[in-house]
């Protein structure tokens, strides 16, 4: 037997803007077992609903993570209307699911660059990030914030978007969806990007099941799950269906998240032709006496809120389970037999996002 | 001005960070901010850097790895501190798992307010460095070895009732 | 949105009530845990089809549970941050952390009541 050695992974490495670690054992060059810790950036958020209102909550629930931010406030105020019984009005409704739509874009574009960054396919990750850019000047204009947009609030939306503006969104998307063409030809068409990704990291529909993968880590191995089917926000009255690959590999998982782009911009230009006028805001009184688990769909997979309240203004409990904890199970199981040097592309196959797992 | 301030590398570390800000330093890096014009080259390597860019405020798992980035830079070396968490501790300063700022740990030369930081900050946090960094080689000064001295200064928490 | 319940169960059912989900074809959503004055409930939450099913205990500080590892092999995740955050033994984890999952100031965070100097 060749002898084993343990190499660790992380937690500050030229690839992972965020810490995780992995010890990696490893008879030569392949993977033989892995054993992950977390807790790097772990700091006990969920324990502030103590400290805050239910109401002054929701900014600590959107600084979950600087990525998923605009989600993690909507199925958090999401989980209090459905405790408190509150029907919003429709146009917060619309206006939500717009700037969740608006959020997997940034992500998913941030993901492709990060990810293309890790093979070294430095053009790639340029133009990703150019393009986002577009997509955070319009988060920037509508909300007021670039990554943080702290417009969700319990009943509502800060901020109505002006017919004008949602016009000009329209014909920002058209031009940005030419782009991304371009773009995906180069990245998902390549010949080395193939090389490298295709077969690499392959995980089973079964074995994504059972070890409870969401989002495009499970899309990509066949699995139709995706959270926006149960019609949260304006999602009941909007025709799309979730994108799903059968390859399991990290190829596939890229290709889910290419095309998802295109469900997101036709989901918004959807909303946009759809959207009601009216108020997008209402009183609210009262505190939440009940428990609900609120679930949207993230860029990286279903996201559940837990919140009990006992009708106090201070929640009980507010626990979050995020899409990257759920898929570390599978992540080790992915990188079991892989060579040591397709470990950072199966790492960002999934992307990880630590703030979000670790809260 | 010199060699060292015309092309500063600089690493960057995600303390217990929420993403925001370390998206917003990539974001520094790519076309539209593209301080790659000034000469700032992100690196991986701590000893290859002279200014180290910190997110986020410190936990009790992440100090050991703050400190040993630290040591391993070389003189003379300059910290930023980016974002409000990195700064105080900010909105997450009364989590049991969040010790404070980053000076409670290593001396922090400049500090970048804003939740998340915007790049334009950012990059004006950086360019004061630059200015640090030239005063501490002209005057040589040599940065103190960090050890864990700051769990001294650790808040006092206490804790009630429950398992050992 | 979808009405949701919750069966509670005792302690005792929990590895049959996994063995049962499992056969029905569910995937394993969620496992949390909330203290409620001296008492710790832990739900577990499965779905199929984009149906929720929970079940929820009720145990005490120094009760053990069993883990569902064996059933669900990627529940050692929430098994150990149940352990670690709460201070609960959860009996035989397929992989288990051993109380090194989280790395916390305090130990069991969440089963006691902390004061930080400087409070507001």
């Amino acid at each position: 037997m060749t002898k084993q050695i343990t190499v660790p992974f992380g937690p500050q490495h030229p690839v992972l803007p965020e810490p995780l670690h992995l010890d990696l054992v490893l008879e030569d060059e392949k993977v033989v077992d892995v054993i992950p810790t977390i807790g790097y950036v772990h700091r006990g958020l969920e324990k502030l609903v103590e400290k805050r209102e239910y109401t002054e909550y929701v900014f600590i629930a959107e600084r979950i993570c600087g990525i998923c931010s605009f989600i993690h406030s909507q199925t958090y105020v999401q989980g209090i209307e459905q405790i408190m019984g509150l029907e919003i009005p429709e146009r917060a409704e619309y206006l939500r699911t717009i700037w969740g739509e608006y959020s997997r874009l940034h992500s998913h574009l941030l993901w492709l660059g990060l990810f293309a960054d890790s093979m070294g396919f430095e053009s790639v990750f340029m133009n990703a990030w150019r393009l986002r850019e577009h997509i955070l000047d319009d988060l920037e204009s509508t909300t007021g914030g670039r990554v943080i947009q702290g417009v969700c609030k319990v009943g509502g939306v800060r901020k109505d978007v002006a017919p004008e503006k949602l016009d000009e969104m329209l014909k920002g998307l058209k031009n940005l969806e030419h782009e991304l063409n371009e773009l995906n030809n180069v990245f998902l068409f390549d010949q080395s990007m193939k090389h490298r990704l295709k077969g690499i990291g392959k995980l089973s529909s079964e074995d994504a099941y059972q070890l409870g993968a969401v989002g495009p880590t499970a899309r990509g191995s066949g699995l139709a799950i995706d959270i926006r089917e149960t019609g949260y926000g304006a999602f009941g009255k909007i025709n799309f269906r979730p994108v799903v690959e059968h390859g399991g590999d990290s190829y596939a998982r890229c290709a889910v998240r290419a095309k998802e782009m295109f469900t997101s911009i036709d989901i918004i230009e959807q909303c946009i032709k759809k959207i009601p006028d009216g108020p997008v805001d209402m009183k609210v009184t009262g505190a939440p006496d009940g428990e609900y688990f609120s679930r949207t769909e993230q860029p990286r997979g279903e996201v559940i809120h837990y919140i009990k309240g006992n009708g106090k203004k201070n929640l009980v409990r507010h626990r979050v389970r995020t899409p990257t904890f759920t898929n570390i199970p599978p992540l080790v199981t992915l990188l079991k037999g892989c060579e040591l040097a397709d470990v950072p592309v199966i790492v960002l196959s999934i992307d990880p996002c630590i703030g979000c797992a670790e809260r | 001005m010199t060699y060292l301030a015309k092309s500063p590398w600089i690493i960057h570390y995600d303390a217990s960070s929420c993403n925001g800000c370390d998206i917003e330093i990539l974001a520094c890096l790519t076309p539209m901010y593209d301080v790659e014009r000034f000469g700032i080259i992100n690196t991986g390597n701590p000893k290859h850097a002279d200014i180290f860019v910190v997110t986020g405020s410190i936990n009790e798992a992440n100090r050991e790895v703050i400190q040993n980035i630290y040591n391993q830079m070389p003189d003379p070396k300059v910290v930023v501190a980016v974002g409000i968490c990195a700064c105080s501790g900010g909105v997450f300063r009364e989590c049991y798992n969040v010790a404070g700022g980053i000076d409670k740990l290593i001396p922090v030369d400049v500090y970048v307010p804003g939740c998340a930081a915007r790049p334009e900050s950012i990059i004006d946090g950086i360019v004061t460095a630059l200015g640090i960094l030239e005063e501490k080689r002209t005057k040589n000064v040599h940065s103190p070895q960090v050890t864990d001295n700051g769990r001294a200064e650790h808040p006092k928490r206490h804790a009630k009732g429950g398992a050992e | 949105m979808e009405p949701q319940t919750i069966v509670p169960i005792t302690v005792g059912e929990v590895v049959q009530k996994a063995e049962q989900a499992k056969k029905d074809g569910c995937r394993l959503v969620l496992i949390s845990c909330t203290k409620i004055d001296e008492t710790f409930e832990i739900i577990y939450t499965y779905e199929k089809d984009l149906k929720l099913t929970n079940y929820r205990i009720t145990v005490k500080q120094d009760d053990e549970i069993p883990s569902i590892s064996g059933i669900y092999w990627g529940s050692f995740v929430y098994e150990n941050e149940i352990h670690d955050l709460y201070g609960i033994h959860v009996k035989g984890i397929n992989i288990d952390f051993k109380g090194t999952f989280y790395k916390t100031a305090i130990k069991h965070p969440f089963s006691v009541t902390i004061t930080k100097e400087g409070d507001a």
